[in-house]
């Protein structure tokens, strides 16, 4: 997997370091913390309450009102199938945000324990762990999730697989480096001349002052999964029609950019609001959870 | 000269295990596949005795690690596979191919620089002012949109309203070409100088907090010839590091794209082979992708290490 997202982290812990004395605010003065958190929970609500709050049925075709535009009775028209465009952008949150936030799940808690071994031990089990990372990252995101997703067949689980195929490198290479430059630092030393195993150092005293940088990067892969989610719907290799998803409604739209335009903007706003949400959430929890607060 | 490459020879030999592990992990996918090529080749058409035949045909009889050992002997020969929907070499493909999806590629670096190193250059001129505010904003938004909506937006802006640009397709002359994939270029650019961006705008903050840049503005350097002659060219050096990295992206990219403007490159070959089920055809232009990165990799690597200033004092002093 190389994708520059991974870079970002990097610039994040630089102007971390610079902001030292900024972070040292309470939470709710932290201004992309709760930007984020406002966008990301309205999203979610709206996600979870779709069949509250959407006026129609996302699937119910309208063939007699086919490629309406905006009206009191469908605020963003009707699509080719006399679909309510609304509601579909309103239930499309619930397979964009799942898939987005689920696929980071198992790829977090594996590269990252994997990370913290190869880190913590060295020799050569981390020479082949490293080396098949350096495999991985061989193949960028896209290309990967693409193959992976062809080759299980279409559907979630499938798309929750080759994300996760593709993205437990990063979690790698991050932790493991934070691990060694915590190896160093005198606390572990301390525990480890006090007698404590591997695994009470590792879990209990390296863990919580590691795991905040791949939290942090866990928000930008977020995004990442969502534009894969949204990038297979619109390749059409992903959830099967007519589920409502923002990827495949783009796809839909484009047929009649010339005409309706709306159909295919409006998913893919819907997308840079999140993205844009959950950006902030990332910003604002690397002020949040920086080692240097904590002191 | 030769002393500072003198890493290139050990480099190199650091890639070999990962090449090899890219041809498993590219031999291994036809392996998760449901069913087996053969299968795969003959369809509804299979009966048990023509399924046998071409299990044999195509050495799926022999143990795994033989199977392997063809598959490299064939890859050495350049022998890819015949593609199953084109009825032709996968090689004679993938290098077709490759120039156009090559040139996009280019281009979009080329085009996503010229976007970030002056919006770069602003946002760090005046850090935490609103110019630098409204930059990152942008970098974020940037982040944020599915690139082959960026695409169809451009698309609706500039082919479909104004009418300045080509929907879509290939021209036929290398400036044809140019006017053909500039939306396409410009849409991987919009989507990767985000990340320029943040990198130029933090170590062209440093530069600018530097000794030597004092100097120069005690001399009386300012504006646009202090930021060419003293500032850009030391900012880069971090830079070129991502440019490597972004190269994959952009290949990863420009699948997506190549499909949202009709290109005929990798990508277009790579979602045909998928939506025909054609497995040699997705192998080859995987297995290329992933050669490519490696490549672009060490190159990367051997760029540092001529640009930065730092090695280049150790051999013979710069003029």
């Amino acid at each position: 997997m190389s994708s520059p997202t991974f870079l970002l982290v990097g610039f994040q812990a630089r102007r971390r370091a610079k902001a030292r004395s900024r972070s040292l605010k309470p939470w709710y003065r932290n201004t992309p913390l709760v930007a984020g958190m406002i966008v990301v929970g309205l999203l979610i609500l709206l996600a979870i309450f779709a069949p509250l709050i959407a006026p129609y049925d996302p699937i119910a075709q309208d063939l007699g009102a086919t490629l309406q535009g905006p009206s009191a009775a469908h605020w963003l028209g009707t699509d080719k199938f006399g679909r309510d465009v609304l509601s579909r952008l309103i239930w499309g949150a619930q397979v964009d945000l799942r898939v987005g936030f689920l696929a980071v799940l198992i790829p977090f808690v594996f590269g990252s324990i994997l990370g913290a071994f190869a880190g913590y031990f060295g020799g050569w089990f981390d020479a082949i762990v490293m080396r098949i990372v350096d495999v991985f990252f061989a193949f960028p995101f896209l290309v990967m999730v693409i193959v992976l997703v062809f080759i299980l067949g279409s559907g979630e689980t499938s798309i929750y697989l080759a994300i996760a195929a593709v993205s437990w490198v990063s979690y790698v290479k991050i932790v493991r480096g934070e691990v060694i430059s915590a190896k160093e630092q005198d606390y572990v030393v301390g525990a480890r001349l006090g007698g404590m195993s591997n695994a009470r150092v590792l879990f209990r005293h390296i863990g919580p002052n590691v795991f905040s940088q791949a939290i942090i990067y866990a928000m930008s892969d977020i995004v990442m999964n969502i534009m894969g989610i949204v990038t297979l719907g619109y390749l059409g290799l992903g959830i099967a029609p007519p589920t409502a998803e923002w990827g495949s409604m783009i796809l839909e739209g484009q047929e009649f950019i010339t005409t309706h335009w709306l159909q295919a903007t409006v998913p893919g706003l819907m997308v840079v609001i999140t993205s844009l949400g959950v950006s902030w959430l990332g910003d604002g929890l690397s002020d949040l959870l920086s080692p240097e607060r904590r002191k | 000269m030769l002393q500072r490459l003198s890493f290139i020879p050990g480099r190199l030999l650091q890639a070999v295990p990962v090449v090899f592990g890219v041809t498993l992990v590219v031999f291994f996918m036809a392996h998760l596949l449901p069913g087996d090529p053969a299968t795969a080749i003959l369809g509804d058409k299979a009966t048990p005795a023509s399924l046998e035949a071409l299990r044999v045909q195509l050495g799926l009889d022999q143990p795994i690690w033989a199977q392997y050992g063809l598959f490299l002997a064939n890859l050495f020969q350049g022998n890819l596979g015949i593609s199953f929907s084109f009825q032709r070499p996968v090689a004679e493909l993938v290098f077709q191919a490759i120039p156009v999806t090559m040139s996009l590629v280019l281009f979009s670096m080329v085009l996503a620089l010229a976007i970030s190193i002056p919006l770069a250059a602003i946002a760090a001129s005046g850090p935490n002012k609103p110019r630098d505010l409204l930059v990152r904003f942008f970098t974020l938004i940037g982040q944020g949109m599915p690139q082959f909506w960026v695409g169809i937006m451009l698309i609706l802006l500039f082919a479909v309203n104004l009418r300045f640009f080509p929907v879509g397709g290939f021209g036929n002359s290398p400036l044809d070409n140019l006017y053909y994939l500039f939306l396409p270029a410009l849409t991987l650019a919009i989507s990767i100088s985000p990340v320029f961006i943040r990198s130029l705008r933090s170590s062209t903050i440093s530069v600018l907090g530097s000794d030597y840049v004092a100097t120069a503005r005690s001399k009386g350097a300012a504006g646009a010839p202090l930021f060419r002659q003293h500032v850009l060219r030391n900012a880069a050096i971090p830079t070129v590091s991502i440019i490597g990295i972004t190269l994959g992206y952009l290949v990863g990219g420009s699948i997506v794209i190549e499909k949202v403007f009709a290109i005929p490159g990798l990508g277009s070959l790579m979602l045909n082979a998928i939506y025909n089920r054609d497995f040699p055809t997705i192998q080859a232009v995987t297995l290329f992708v992933g050669l490519f990165v490696v490549i672009v990799g060490i190159l990367t690597d051997i760029a540092y290490t001529a640009l930065d200033p730092r090695v280049n004092l150790t051999g013979k002093a710069r003029a």
